[in-house]
């Protein structure tokens, strides 16, 4: 089995060429579909944020994700390669995990990646992309990012996109008070941000999206009024402040509004905060007079001139994702064969169990001693009988094999081929792990993820 | 005595100008906020002086010199009176020095030559002198926002936070700044050349108008109400306003400077 990661950060690439990347959320699920079928694709998922565009995958031999970029983009690969980032093996368990636990995040801490891991996760899981290794590791990754959420203050302290936007406004407008705010694409981080300026003081806020039924809800929660996508232009210019987060593939806001909106507010400074990628309002935008625009990666260095002292909980949350890595490690060498193990063992500490109580009655009373003996013999006569079919499922993990001989140990020794049950039997295992030698074993599918994926809005991309 | 207080104000502006500098290159609060109390005692001293010379009734360092005075002492009023509205000491840093140098100027002022011309005896004249000088305070105060507004602006767009854009206020404050002097200053202004041009009617008869300086007052004037009306009316800042607002500057300057060659403004015996 390999894992393999592709992708691009704010790190490694500027907004220009993660907007070239980026897969709009209309079209993950597409796109998730594309790379499976990709050729050597046996699982897969796709990260697509502001910040980030990235394609895991699971297969048998190794597959071309560089070829699929240039198949599905249709772009040459190789002026892009230089921002391109490639993982394998560990380190890609290793940077999913850090993905989820916002620590490879523009704002490290900032929350809302975990609910975009979760969407692709569940894109894949629709499809039928996601099912085993990868399943294993995505939700792992989303306990994972659980723990360091509890376990360090990463989070606490966190500088929101929202936080700087109403830090910046106040370097324009000084005094928030009355100050009208214009939400353009409903999205969490774009109502957070409109939240947060109105807790500092912002007047009237409205909200547009393409969808109007979403903009209604949304208006509803922050308190603002929606407005039909089609009168925005004709409305934009009464905000002071625009908060733009769509999913359009081009510019909504161009050189042309911004100077007609400035004739309208007679030349009042108007504020663009845009969050989307690709960006909503275009680069010549700020050659306009009085308008200020600020991308997601302007925002970035805003942020990264506030940020301090989340260094040292950066640090302990790098200790535990290494941690988890190195747990996680140890558990995909023994997955696969883990169910049969887990059943094969059940089924013979069962005889041995049975064929014990039925003795008893036989022997009569027996000293603390003999109780022992009988106890150590036995047992030691399971794990010798044992050890070889364990160790031989063992070595198959992760090959083709595997299956053949897990069905040929089923058969011979009577245990019923049921997903379920075997399910059942490896977390009953994990409360006798003293017992069972390869009970260190723990399900995966963790069943709280499971409900808050299902959970997850789908408009929550940035 | 009137010269003695005033060049202790001039040693107080300098010193509260360095602090303001100094405050402005390295962002010390202690420093900052030394510069407002220097600034006032200096503010006071300055008024004692100007109106001893006023009640002397010898203008020490003549006419010139003491309108540099008066200059300085408006603008320096209007700088705290800023402060107080809008909490910020930004404009300092072009006040300030400009304060200083009047001052300086006219607190080393040796000679006073004999002042022959009987206009000044009458109160109107100072009226008029004030009126205009109150006037150019806040042009000259506007001119300064408009800079700082612009040198905001270029950070904000450059998006270098940490620079300039940290230290002023914002880039609405700044702006609110100038304008509101400017509306100040209008009536001011307006009022103080139609005073002056009622006294030089009356002595000079019509010949006055091809006086340059009053030329390049009424320039100014026009620059000025030109200023106001792109505001009001399309809202103009930022880069046109300063432009607009560095030639009106430029005229005040030129006005100041026809003292040099204007007949009506000449008072001193040569």
């Amino acid at each position: 089995m390999n894992l393999q990661l592709l992708g691009v950060n704010h790190k490694t690439a500027p907004v220009e060429v993660r907007e070239r990347l980026a897969v709009p959320e209309w079209r993950l699920e597409e796109a998730t579909r594309r790379l499976l079928s990709h050729a050597g694709v046996d699982e897969c998922v796709v990260f697509s944020t502001c910040n980030r565009v990235e394609f895991a995958v699971v297969s048998e031999r190794g597959a071309d994700l560089y070829g699929f970029i240039r198949d599905y983009l249709l772009t040459d690969v190789s002026p892009l390669r230089e921002h391109l980032y490639e993982y394998n093996g560990d380190d890609v368990v290793r940077h999913v995990f850090r993905v989820a636990a916002s620590l490879d995040s523009m704002i490290v801490g900032e929350p809302q990646i975990l609910g975009q891991v979760k969407h692709s996760y569940a894109v894949g899981k629709a499809v039928g992309s996601v099912h085993g290794n990868l399943d294993a590791l995505l939700s792992r990754a989303l306990s994972v990012a659980k723990r360091v959420r509890t376990e360090t203050s990463i989070g606490s302290s966190v500088v929101s996109v929202a936080s700087v936007a109403v830090e910046l406004a106040k370097k324009i407008f000084g005094s928030l008070q009355g100050r009208s705010v214009y939400v353009v694409g409903a999205g969490k981080t774009s109502e957070l941000a409109a939240r947060h300026l109105r807790s500092h003081g912002a007047g009237t806020i409205f909200v547009s999206n393409r969808t109007h039924e979403r903009a209604l809800q949304m208006a509803e929660r922050v308190g603002g009024s929606a407005i039909h996508f089609d009168q925005l232009y004709s409305t934009a210019d009464q905000a002071d402040i625009v908060i733009t987060s769509t999913g359009a593939p081009h510019a909504i806001f161009r050189r042309e509004h911004g100077e007609m909106f400035m004739h309208r507010r007679k030349n009042k400074p108007m504020f663009f905060i845009d969050i989307a990628v690709p960006r909503d309002v275009d680069t010549r935008m700020s050659h306009v007079e009085g308008i200020f625009v600020y991308d997601i990666d302007d925002l970035q260095q805003v942020v990264e001139a506030n940020v301090s002292d989340r260094g040292r909980e950066a640090e302990r949350a790098e200790r535990l994702i290494e941690e988890e890595v190195a747990r996680f490690k140890r558990r995909m060498q023994g997955l696969d064969a883990v169910p049969t193990i887990v059943a094969l063992q059940e089924r013979v500490e069962q005889i041995r169990q049975s064929e014990l109580n039925r003795l008893r009655g036989r022997l009569g009373k027996l000293s603390p001693e003999q109780e022992n003996a009988i106890e150590t013999l036995t047992r030691s006569i399971v794990n010798k009988i044992l050890h070889t079919p364990i160790s031989t499922l063992k070595s198959f993990s992760g090959s083709n094999q595997l299956a053949s001989t897990a069905e040929l140990l089923r058969g011979l020794f009577g245990i019923e081929n049921d997903a379920q049950r075997s399910n059942d039997a490896s977390r009953a295992s994990k409360d006798d792990a003293s017992n069972i030698d390869l009970a260190k074993h723990e399900s995966f599918s963790n069943d709280s993820d499971e409900t808050e994926v299902a959970e997850q809005e789908p408009g929550s991309r940035r | 005595m009137s010269l003695f207080w005033l060049r202790i104000a001039v040693g107080l502006y300098g010193l509260s100008m360095l602090y303001a500098l100094i405050a402005l290159l390295r962002r010390r609060e202690i420093l900052s906020r030394a510069t407002l109390p220097i600034a006032g005692v200096a503010v006071t001293l300055h008024f004692v002086a100007l109106v001893e010379a006023f009640v002397s009734g010898g203008m020490a360092g003549g006419p010139l010199h003491q309108s540099e005075s008066l200059l300085a002492f408006l603008m320096m009023l209007l700088f705290i009176g800023v402060f107080y509205l809008y909490r910020t000491t930004s404009p300092g840093i072009v006040v300030l020095p400009i304060a200083f140098l009047l001052s300086l100027s006219a607190a080393l002022a040796q000679s006073a030559p004999p002042l022959i011309s009987p206009l000044l005896r009458s109160g109107w004249i100072y009226t008029h002198i004030i009126l205009i000088l109150i006037g150019y305070s806040a042009l000259f105060f506007s001119f300064i926002a408009s800079i700082l507004y612009l040198l905001h602006e270029r950070s904000l767009k450059r998006k270098d936070l940490n620079g300039i854009a940290g230290k002023l206020p914002a880039l609405e404050t700044i702006d609110n700044i100038g304008y509101k002097l400017l509306l100040v200053g209008f009536p001011f202004m307006t009022i103080g050349l139609i005073a002056g041009s009622v006294i030089a009617q009356m002595q000079y008869g019509a010949s006055y108008f091809q006086d340059p300086k009053i030329i390049l007052s009424l320039l100014m004037w026009g620059v000025y109400t030109v200023m106001l009306y792109t505001r009001w009316n399309s809202g103009w800042r930022g880069r046109r306003a300063a432009l607009l607002s560095a030639f009106a500057f430029a005229a005040a300057l030129s006005v100041w400077a026809a003292n040099y060659f204007s007949g009506v403004h000449r008072f001193v015996s040569r």
